[in-house]
């Protein structure tokens, strides 16, 4: 079942050159993480090598090569959020949770990343669960917004 | 939809366009850029639709969904027409009223208009509102009249026009000499002169050229790009494709970062409809000129944005830098010759095209010409996208389009540039903001990032924070900017945590040399200015930490303490109920007392203290005052003078 997907993504980029970031970001965004199986198959398949493919996937940010939770939370750390308490959000959420950035609950509900922006930084701070932004966060609402999620 | 095959099909599309549009018609547009999202514009969104269908007025009513105006703040915004009125701060709960009175009978709520915060009036159109009125919007100004998933609203206000022109009425040597007299400079960081690029790339040996569009973004802080390309992704395209014409490239690639998922969807959709129509792909607008565009999605890697490192990633390998011997616009994606340029300058391009190299030179100071897009963030007033004409000072892009500072408090400092820019003090807030004077600040002018801190804001603390992210998104290549700025880390750790030592100031200085004249980019060569800025500006805030163990902005964790006045906790049971580690020991009418050795300091009762008691405060540099013994605990309540 999973090789077959991970086969059909693969032969969308079969004949052309410079293409393992764009596969990987669409393994990523398919599965939420980068398979072990994936890696071999694209090796396998394009015949580069899986060294060069754990050097890609480990060096970028939105490649993961653990699995995550049912849910993402991003606490946004960039710059903007941050004079405007992004770490005590993060540090709220982190609490709240009981893991860290780059952790995934033990009920495999939530994974924690921080990001370094969203975009969205005149509502700092911004977090987005889920591809949903919530902006100016207190401490206080953050809380509300986590247990909204099952 | 057919292909157009000459500038007067074109045309007359735009005509068909316009006259089968009424301009009396009744339409709404709604914001829905990523900032306004995430104040509820979908729900807003959602809400029109259903109103205008109780109402039975579907056919009658146009309903767009558009891109960012830039007042983030008081979003989610929404325009009704044909009377041009603007609404702020719109929730799914206005939508009966706004619909019902607006739309149908043509009357005004006046309390989702703009108010002046000092005033107290109102205003329905944008030139009136201060935000608005000292900018100068070329390229964000069409944002909210264009549905960008729609190229017709594009070509509807002229769009692909300046295409047209360049590829029938002019030679690619035109258009770089017209481009060189508009002394146009990148917006993507450095401002180097974009007809240099050009003509090197022009000129260089080997073919294919390659154009790129740079929409990374990767400065924390910043999201003009964001907005552009989200909000107007054809003007970014009809540059691109002039751009490739004056080079005399038939390839070309969009990097857009996938964090931006609406960017890259608009970017797509837009390729695709210039595709159809004709003004990309072969024998565009039956010039005989060919072009193509691919998107190339970025993971997410701050250095992935410098050029080399970009096209590395093109390529397909790991987004690192490489020495640049040779510019990357003789020698760049697979070695072959290769002009990158940010969004916002090739956005640009249309403008001066169709309006002149003079009337773009007559914008902005001598020297940086145009307007240039910032990200106004931070602690002021109204956050959001500001674009001004180059020149402007600080002073007047903080206090009159941003309003000011929040909560009344003490204006500190503004970064400009991104991480590897400076802080700039209040004693230059009155030089004007061009790519050179911000150069002699020691800062930069950047991507267009600028974070505005006041005084609770600790300078410190800022610059750990700016080396910590250089030194997580250095690349580790080079010496100088892998082990420097870990070694900067190390100590700004130590100041901040009350470790400060008396040599740090000068060891920091000594790295930031280094680093600043060995790396391989420009990450590890401008990654000194945040250090050498605070360090130059603020240094007695380095000898507080150092000397005194002291945060003056009470900001450090490991320097401050939480204590609550006795005098005047009214024994609320707020902060009690809501510390998160039992640390408040308190009863009903017994007066709360912190226990130290339990709290984190996450803050929660100093926020949640109301403010008519402000009995929590915050220290630092002194000792905690002894809890005032159990007996003497029992509440004195102040009298209300204010039964509400
Ligand atoms: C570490 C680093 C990150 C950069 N990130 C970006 C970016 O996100 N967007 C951008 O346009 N330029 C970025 N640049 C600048 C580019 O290298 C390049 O100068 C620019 O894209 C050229 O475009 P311009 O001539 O239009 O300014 C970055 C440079 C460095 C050193
Ligand atoms: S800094 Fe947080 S969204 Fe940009």
């Amino acid at each position: 079942m999973i090789v077959d997907r991970i086969d059909e993504i693969i032969s969308k980029y079969k004949n052309e050159e410079g293409v393992l970031i764009q596969l990987l970001l669409d393994i990523q965004r398919e599965f939420s993480w980068i398979p072990k199986k994936a890696i071999k198959r694209i090796s396998d398949t394009l015949k580069i090598p899986v060294s060069q493919i754990y050097r890609v996937a480990s060096f970028y940010t939105a490649l993961n090569l653990t699995k995550r939770g049912r849910h993402l939370i991003r606490v946004c750390v960039g710059t903007a959020c941050y004079v405007r308490g992004g770490p005590r959000i993060l540090d709220s959420i982190e609490r709240i949770l009981g893991v860290k950035d780059g952790e995934t609950t033990s009920d495999e509900k939530f994974t924690l990343e921080t990001v370094n922006c969203l975009g969205c930084c005149a509502l700092g701070p911004v977090i987005e669960v889920d591809g949903q932004y919530h902006g100016k966060l207190s401490s206080a609402n953050v809380e509300k917004i986590i247990s909204g999620y099952s | 939809m057919n292909k157009l095959k000459s500038p007067s099909d074109l045309e007359k599309l735009r005509k068909d366009i316009l006259t089968k549009r009424d301009p009396k018609r009744l339409a709404i547009s709604v914001c829905v850029s990523t900032g306004c999202q995430a104040l509820g514009a979908q729900k807003v969104l959602e809400a029109f639709k259903e109103e205008i269908r109780k109402h039975g007025l579907k056919g009658e009513v146009d309903i767009k969904e558009t891109g960012c105006l830039g007042f983030c703040e008081k979003g989610p915004r929404v325009v009704i027409y044909p009377e041009e009125v603007f609404y702020f701060q719109v929730k799914p709960t206005d939508v009966p009223e706004i619909v019902s009175k607006t739309l149908i009978n043509n009357e005004i709520v006046e309390r989702l208009l703009y108010t002046d915060p000092t005033t107290g009036e109102t205003t329905r159109h944008l030139s009136e509102i201060p935000f608005y009125k000292y900018q100068n919007r070329l390229l964000l100004g069409n944002n909210n009249k264009i549905d960008p998933k729609e190229i017709k609203d594009y070509i509807a206000l002229g769009g692909y026009a300046a295409l047209a022109k360049v590829l029938f009425q002019m030679t690619p040597e035109q258009v770089l000499e017209e481009i060189r007299k508009s002394k146009l400079r990148g917006r993507g960081g450095g401002g180097f002169p974009t007809h240099r690029k050009w003509e090197s790339t022009r000129n260089a040996p080997g073919e294919p050229k390659y154009v790129i569009v740079n929409c990374d973004e990767g400065d924390p802080g910043a999201f003009m790009n964001r907005a552009l390309m989200e909000g107007n992704p054809h003007s970014i395209l009809e540059g691109l494709i002039i751009g490739a014409y004056a080079i005399g490239s038939h390839e070309g690639f969009n990097y857009v970062r996938q964090e931006y998922p609406l960017a890259v969807e608009n970017m797509e959709i837009a390729i695709k409809q210039a595709e159809n129509i004709g003004l990309l792909g072969k024998d565009i607008l039956g010039s005989g000129f060919d072009f193509e565009v691919k998107l190339h999605r970025g993971a997410g890697a701050f250095v992935s944005g410098e050029s080399s490192a970009l096209m590395t990633a093109i390529e397909g390998n790991v987004g690192e830098p490489r020495p640049k011997y040779v510019h990357t616009s003789e020698k760049g994606i697979w070695g072959k010759p290769s002009t990158l340029n940010n969004v916002e300058t090739w956005a640009n391009i249309p403008l001066i095209i169709n309006n002149g190299a003079e009337w773009f030179a007559s914008i902005g100071t001598a020297g940086s010409t145009g307007t240039k897009i910032f990200a106004l963030a931070g602690k002021v007033n109204n956050t959001g996208l500001v674009e001004v004409p180059m020149g402007l000072t600080l002073r007047d892009i903080i206090y009159k389009v941003g309003g000011g500072i929040r909560n009344r408090k003490k204006f500190k400092g503004v970064q400009t540039g991104g991480p590897s820019g400076g802080v700039i003090p209040e004693q230059y807030l009155d030089s004007p903001v061009d790519f050179d004077e911000l150069k002699k600040l020691g800062s930069m002018m950047g991507s267009g990032g600028m974070i505005v801190m006041d005084e609770d804001t600790c300078m410190v603390e800022l610059a750990r924070y700016f080396v910590n992210f250089l030194c997580d998104e250095s690349c580790g290549k080079c010496v100088p900017c892998r082990e420097g700025l870990k070694q900067a880390r190390k100590i700004l750790n130590g100041i901040v945590a009350g470790k400060g030592e008396e040599e740090d100031i000068k060891t920091l200085g000594e790295i930031a040399e280094v680093t600043s004249v060995s790396s391989l980019c420009a990450l590890g060569t401008t990654s000194a200015n945040p250090l050498l800025t605070t360090l130059r500006y603020f240094k007695d805030e380095y000898e507080a930490h150092i000397y005194e163990k002291r945060c003056p902005a009470l900001m450090c964790k490991e320097l401050i303490s939480y204590y609550i006045n006795p005098e005047k906790c009214q024994a609320c049971m707020i902060c009690f109920r809501n510390c998160p580690v039992d640390a408040v020991i308190g009863e009903k009418r017994e007066i709360h007392v912190i226990d130290q050795s339990k709290c984190i300091k996450c803050g929660s009762c100093y926020d949640l203290c109301p403010p008519k008691f402000e009995a929590v405060t915050i220290m630092s540099g002194e000792p905690v005052p002894p809890p005032i013994p159990k007996e003497e605990r029992l509440v004195k309540r102040v009298r209300k003078e204010n039964p509400d």
